[in-house]
């Protein structure tokens, strides 16, 4: 657990309740609902938007905003590296961040399955309090529903978030040039597979930490130096980086050319892949981002978001080119040559 | 890893190829990790012209009859059966759905990497009935045998495996005495070595004068066991060679191979696409028939008929090559596989349609 993780579990520790676990009833709105609310989570995640308490959110909004969405439904819901509360949080601070905006409020529902430890509710609680801490948003509106047990998994979270576009920003595929940079900002798969490294049936010994991390920051300051320089960026989560290539060229008309050999994948999950017969392109990826940067600002991009704590590991893996359109093609390690295409469902891994 | 991948290498060995080859030929590599291998990396273009690579049946999921794979259906949707498998297993079609759509429709279908998994996830449901499909080449063998021999050490009267295991040399041999094979040379498949040994090989190399190498899976592996081929093509000599000799040795894996024969005897296999190979898969001995799904559970199956569009058995001997197939594709796609090649990223097809669109196009 993180230092920072830990210090805020000294400092806010569990209420004492009459509960241990959620139950259908404090999805009902009624006097549960009241007591599981009023019993930190309010206190937990309080600034003055929430704490009115109202029916929804209000607030002012001036200029050109982003919003976005995204459920979470993570199992199990604690993972090495972290858990589906922080997840829910960065993954829309992150989706914002891609649409080149400053992230500033987002909402918060959770569908329990009733059953859930009040304690593992808790750690999810703060977990979420210090994501939004350090991503600098704030948690406005929220809603709580309470599933019988078997009609879920645990815990489900959606969040939704607004915020106002970076000055400077003129993110699009359009945008996109022959010719452009490819960089990735860190290690590919990490995510997927400290998921996969304790999925039932599957658990095996590793030190793989998913890489749940909030990029606003990182992307706001790279946006302050090469503005409209940077034409896409965008974050591959599910489907992996192959997928989320294959989309932008199918998108842009343009062919994409990247090299097995410059991918940045840490050797435990080259090898946890390698074992499970799952190939790392496709695994799913959480604070990870991938830039189509004008090619003039490649190198000094590079070197300023290796500086950044997100980015230390990353690499320029490919451009975009005239030749295949709507093709992604990969040098392979050996200097052959591969397309890249979309994986028709969930990756499953190969006998042998 | 990384020095079975080095591109200065590959290249050196492709040099060497170009070098030997003064005609044409054809060579199967009989693993479905070896065309995996070639295609993910490229290697097909990279062979000179004269060198076609045909690629073999060594796809345990693609040539598991479809009733077996009905028979699975069937039992995951029993109600009180966790049915554990391969990941790779779930998208094959049987002759009405897969297993991914009778888990959508409720089943207890879970994904699994080792059967001895499957017997601690009996252990924990006592109420289950937990069985184990149990499908792989020589390979996978001794731990699907391990899984019944702790099984019945264990006393667990709620666990069994759905066998289809295939064997390989049987194989190799059912492709060569096809009267329209045009095969010259094999690779035959590292890993099924590892545990079998090499001595099935020698012969078949003698008796129909072929030249295999046994063969790994890493880059520079195919493209050295392809040059070995090629070697002894063009000095018209046919041996068996080891190619893998830092995993295989020549008898193989002692141990396991007795855990194999203690539990299972070897039998007549029916593989999809291909039809009846004798001696050619494994089935429970009757000692342990108690964990043999097949016998537990009383189901009979017909064999449905296949997609009569779908060639995967031409594709699978080495006769066609899924391009040749008016459906890839087309109607056949990843996403809606008619037959099982199109399913495992292993089969031919799928690795042609995921990987080669160069080639497609």
């Amino acid at each position: 657990m993180s230092e920072k993780k830990l210090r805020m579990q000294l400092q806010c520790p569990m209420p004492k309740l009459d509960f241990d676990v959620i139950t259908l009833g404090h999805g009902s709105g009624g006097v549960l609902t009241n007591k599981l609310l009023d019993s930190g989570v309010f206190d937990l995640l309080s600034n003055p938007i929430l704490n009115e308490k109202h029916d929804g959110a209000i607030f002012k909004l001036d200029g050109e905003m982003a919003f976005s969405t995204d459920s979470f439904l993570v199992s199990p819901i604690f993972f090495p590296g972290g858990n589906i509360g922080e997840l829910a949080v960065n993954g829309t601070i992150n989706d914002l961040s891609m649409c080149g905006a400053l992230p500033k409020y987002i909402s918060l529902s959770f569908i329990i399955e009733e059953g859930l430890k009040m304690s593992e509710f808790w750690d999810i609680l703060l977990s979420i309090k210090l994501a939004c801490e350090e991503a600098g948003v704030q948690v406005v509106t929220g809603d709580t529903k309470v599933v019988e047990k078997g009609k879920g998994d645990k815990i489900f979270i959606n969040t939704s978030g607004v915020g106002k576009l970076h000055p400077k920003a003129k993110i699009g595929a359009k945008n996109i040039q022959e010719g452009d940079s490819i960089i990735v900002s860190g290690n590919i798969a990490s995510h997927g597979m400290a998921i996969m490294s304790v999925r039932e049936g599957l658990e095996f010994d590793s030190e793989i930490l998913s890489d749940t991390t909030n990029l606003n920051h990182t992307v706001s300051s790279l946006l302050d130096e090469f503005e409209h320089k940077i034409h896409l960026l965008t974050d591959p989560t599910r489907g992996g980086v192959a997928t989320v290539l294959k989309e932008i060229a199918q998108n842009i008309g343009l062919g994409i050319e990247i090299s097995q050999n410059k991918l940045p994948v840490n050797s435990q999950v080259a090898g946890a892949c390698e074992l499970l017969g799952l190939d790392p392109l496709y695994v799913a990826n959480e604070g990870l981002f991938i830039a189509f940067v004008d090619a003039t600002i490649e190198e000094d991009f590079l070197k300023k978001l290796q500086k950044d704590s997100n980015g230390i590991n990353a690499k320029v893996i490919g451009k975009v080119v005239k030749d295949h359109p709507n093709q992604v093609v990969m040098e392979s390690a050996i200097g052959g040559k591969r397309v890249i295409s979309m994986l028709p469902g969930e990756q499953l891994p190969r006998i042998c | 890893m990384s020095e079975y991948r080095d591109p200065e290498l590959a290249k050196k060995y492709l040099e060497e190829i170009k070098k030997t080859v003064t005609q044409p030929w054809s060579i199967m590599e009989v693993c479905g990790g070896q065309t995996h291998s070639l295609v993910k990396n490229g290697i097909i273009e990279m062979l000179p012209k004269e060198v076609t690579m045909i690629h073999g049946p060594g796809c345990p999921v693609c040539v598991t009859s479809l009733s077996v794979i009905d028979k699975a259906i069937h039992l995951a949707l029993e109600k009180n059966v966790i049915l554990c498998s391969f990941g790779d297993m779930l998208r094959v079609p049987g002759s009405g759905k897969n297993l991914l759509e009778a888990k959508a429709e409720g089943a207890d279908v879970r994904i699994l990497y080792s059967p001895l998994e499957a017997v601690k996830i009996a252990e924990d449901n006592p109420n289950h009935e937990v069985v184990f499909f149990a499908v792989g080449f020589e390979t996978t063998a001794p731990a699907n045998a391990l899984s019944i021999i702790h099984a019945h050490r264990k006393k667990l009267n709620n666990f069994s495996i759905l066998i289809s295991h295939v064997l390989v040399p049987p194989a190799i041999k059912a492709v060569i005495q096809d009267e329209e094979s045009k095969i010259d040379g094999f690779l035959a498949a590292g890993h099924v070595c590892t545990i079998m040994g090499n001595s099935e090989y020698y012969p078949l190399s003698r008796e129909y004068k072929v030249p295999i190498v046994v063969t790994g899976f890493e880059p520079l592996d195919v493209l050295q066991g392809i040059l070995m081929v090629l070697r002894q093509l063009e000095a018209k000599s046919y041996k068996v060679e080891n190619q893998y000799s830092r995993i295989v040795r020549e008898e193989g894996n002692a141990e396991a191979q007795k855990i194999i024969h203690s539990v299972f005897e070897i039998k007549n296999q029916i593989w999809r696409g291909i039809g009846e190979i004798p001696d050619s898969g494994y089935k429970v001995r009757s000692k342990y028939q108690s964990f043999d799904a097949n016998q537990k559970f009383n189901i009979t199956i017909n064999e449905a008929p296949e997609n009569p569009d779908c060639i995967s058995g031409q594709i699978m001997k080495g006769l066609k090559k899924p391009f040749e197939c008016s459906q890839f594709g087309k109607k056949c796609k990843p996403t809606n596989p008619l037959g099982a090649p199109m399913v495992s990223s292993e089969g031919a097809c799928a690795a042609y349609y995921h990987f080669s669109g160069l080639v497609e196009a």
